[in-house]
């Protein structure tokens, strides 16, 4: 459009659109910080190792990748990540459900208090608490000197350095990940919908499974989606509460680049992990379609 | 498409919240087929009472029988009520057809009987074509007679509802009144509806429990409560009404010095007399106004404060010698423009001794 009024444009055309243009400057102004930094700190550093994988001493190779085929080791580092992953996910939906329930079902004052106390580790450093448990697991740590002490073991269960302390602990460190979205969701949910469900004759349980959870559903899918991938890339937890029993695949980049200084085997382990990641949210999208997740609750 | 609507008694209903007492002892009466309606203003403990009704919320005392079998402590799910909510409470995971289906799909009813039975009820609301809508694809009065069917498919004896008109608009509204009143009379089903909407509950019902602080005021046909009001609250919350002080001594009716003819004789003691705005007729002495001259009538002469007019009608606030303003109502019809007085018009205001109604006065002064 050329400068300046004219009649045919209507009465203050051009200075209107003037001001819708600015305005779209302004938006695109305080958003091009952020997008820059995306850019430069996570693009940059991820395309490099990509390249980093693929691209040795001698050129284009595939051999760090082959490796994690061929060799049993990494096959069992895979399942070990995943495994854990996959427990975690289920006992944090397990526990986080029912206490998402009751903290969406209080009132808001008593909700907020609840929240809280959910949030409270979250506030906490990561290598604290995972020490902290580390202090209650151990051999001689406060659960097995209570237990003994009560009398209901005989000898130090192992609870830690094993599989076991460290699905306590990341889940643990899970929780609030599970909670926070499935309690938005479910605090968005009218109490009307299950007393209609009461109403029109469904038992408490036949009313949560065809009116409730489907309802819910929103939120516990983000819940579990950011609860399992954030595992499938825990280092801290595992390392201290593993024991050294445990190799997950991030243990396994930090092994290779602290201990073999060989950046294209980790390389290739993070753009497999970042593979997987990106094909678990491509599947959750697919199961439930987008629309769905911002669909209910508002009405 | 019932036979077996139920009747309904309550007897002793208590529901206490902390020193609140949402229901003080309620006993209530619905005959098998009756459209009751309660009314009250917020917080009266209507709503408490469907509640309790429906099973959502527990009474601390008291009986509940559904064509004679206690409920009280049945849960909602075995009650077999048809609930229609103020936020109709359609599922948003489920289209129309799926939402009116559920309580058949609860019940084991087979497939194409559910179809049929599902087809029937949209039917009877009018929205046959909608089945396979989502809920989010409709609109407030659709939703309305879906959350209707929903609560009708199933064929309970007893229909609950809780302001089902609220959230839409006048025209609307009045439309869906009398659809509810011919849907009634097809059905048969016991109704209990709950509004504060007093023009609602003259329309739709068969009698009206007016409730108030937790208790019932008053049951009675819309006619009688309107024209005999048992007390102060219900001529008040019923009709637009403005209240003189009278005083009955040896059979004789007084406002100040003045005597007035009751519509019943009563009994000595202190009463309210109730003006309703659409019963005084005006007359006067300024130019243009007609005198009233019809022998019998109680006659209150008032000033004339303000005179606005509403379209169908025009309103006029005039103030009596002890100081009290009272409205009244005519009919914005031609020929009657000539009878409205302008601001500042000495009037004579004049009642029918059958429209003349008197209610005891509150002992405790009402806020």
């Amino acid at each position: 459009m050329s400068e300046g009024l004219t009649t045919s444009d209507g009465l203050n055309a051009a200075g209107i659109r003037a001001d819708a243009r600015r305005e779209r400057l302004a938006l695109a102004g305080l958003t091009a910080p952020s997008f820059l930094i995306l850019g430069t700190l996570l693009f940059i550093p991820v395309g490099w190792l990509f390249w980093l994988s693929a691209f040795g001493d001698n050129g284009f190779t595939l051999e760090n990748y082959t490796r994690m085929v061929v060799e049993p080791a990494y096959a069992l580092v895979f399942l070990t990540t995943f495994e854990l992953s996959l427990l975690v996910t289920i006992l944090a939906v397990l526990l986080g459900y029912p206490l998402s329930y009751m903290i969406a079902l209080l009132p808001p004052r008593a909700a907020s208090i609840c929240l809280t106390l959910v949030l409270i580790p979250f506030w906490t450093a990561l290598l604290v608490r995972t020490y902290a448990w580390l202090v209650l697991l151990q051999r001689h740590g406060v659960v097995n000197s209570l237990l003994m002490g009560w009398g209901v073991i005989d000898a130090p269960l192992p609870l830690v350095y094993n599989f076991t302390g460290t699905v306590i602990g990341m889940l643990h460190i899970m929780i609030p990940f599970l909670v926070l979205p499935l309690y938005a969701n479910m605090r968005a949910i009218d109490r009307d919908y299950v007393r209609a469900a009461a109403s029109l004759g469904a038992s408490p349980a036949a009313a949560f499974w065809r009116v409730y959870l489907p309802l819910s559903m929103p939120g516990l899918t983000a819940g579990t989606v950011m609860v399992f991938v954030i595992c499938l890339g825990f280092y801290i937890t595992p390392q201290f509460l593993g024991g050294g029993r445990i190799t997950t695949i991030s243990m396994k980049i930090q092994q290779n680049v602290a201990t073999y200084f060989d950046w294209g085997a980790a390389s290739s382990l993070g753009v497999v992990l970042f593979a997987i990641t990106m094909a678990v949210l491509w599947a959750v999208s697919r199961l439930a379609s987008l629309r769905r997740l911002t669909e209910v609750g508002g009405s | 498409m019932t036979a077996g609507a139920l009747p309904i008694a309550v007897r002793g209903l208590v529901r206490r919240y902390g020193r609140l007492a949402a229901l003080d002892g309620v006993d209530l009466d619905v005959a098998q087929g009756e459209f009751l309606t309660l009314l009250g203003p917020s917080g009266s403990g209507k709503t408490t009472l469907l509640m309790i009704l429906a099973g959502f919320t527990r009474p601390d005392a008291g009986s509940i029988r559904f064509g004679g079998v206690e409920m009280v402590r049945t849960p909602p799910h075995k009650r077999n009520l048809g609930v229609v909510f103020q936020s109709y409470a359609l599922f948003p995971h489920m289209d129309v057809a799926a939402n009116v289906a559920f309580p058949l799909a609860l019940r084991g009813v087979a497939d194409a009987e559910r179809v049929r039975r599902v087809q029937a009820a949209l039917e009877l609301v009018q929205l046959a074509d909608l089945g396979g809508r989502r809920v989010d694809q409709l609109s407030g009065g659709q939703r309305q007679r879906v959350a209707l069917a929903r609560a009708i498919v199933f064929e309970p004896g007893i229909l609950l509802m809780d302001e089902p008109l609220s959230a839409l608009d006048k025209k609307l509204r009045e439309q869906m009144q009398i659809e509810l009143r011919h849907l009634h009379r097809r059905l048969g089903t016991t109704v209990i509806y709950v509004t504060h909407d007093q023009r609602e509950a003259l329309t739709l019902s068969d009698r009206i429990a007016v409730i108030d602080r937790g208790r019932v005021q008053q049951i009675d046909t819309p006619q009688r409560l309107y024209e005999a009001p048992a007390n102060h609250f219900v001529a008040d919350f019923i009709g637009d009404s403005a209240f003189l002080d009278v005083t009955v001594a040896d059979g004789v009716a007084r406002w100040r010095d003045q005597t007035i003819t009751p519509a019943r004789p009563v009994a000595d003691g202190a009463y309210l007399l109730v003006l309703r705005s659409e019963k005084l007729m005006v007359g006067g002495n300024a130019p243009g106004l007609n005198t009233i001259d019809t022998p019998g009538l109680n006659t209150i002469d008032a000033d004339v404060i303000e005179i606005v007019y509403q379209g169908d009608s025009v309103r006029i606030d005039a103030r009596l010698a002890g100081g009290d303003v009272v409205t009244l109502r005519e009919l914005a019809r031609a020929g009657h423009a000539a009878r409205w007085p302008s601001p500042g018009d000495r009037v004579r205001l004049a009642l029918d001794p059958a429209d003349t109604l008197l209610v005891p006065a509150p002992t405790v002064p009402v806020p």
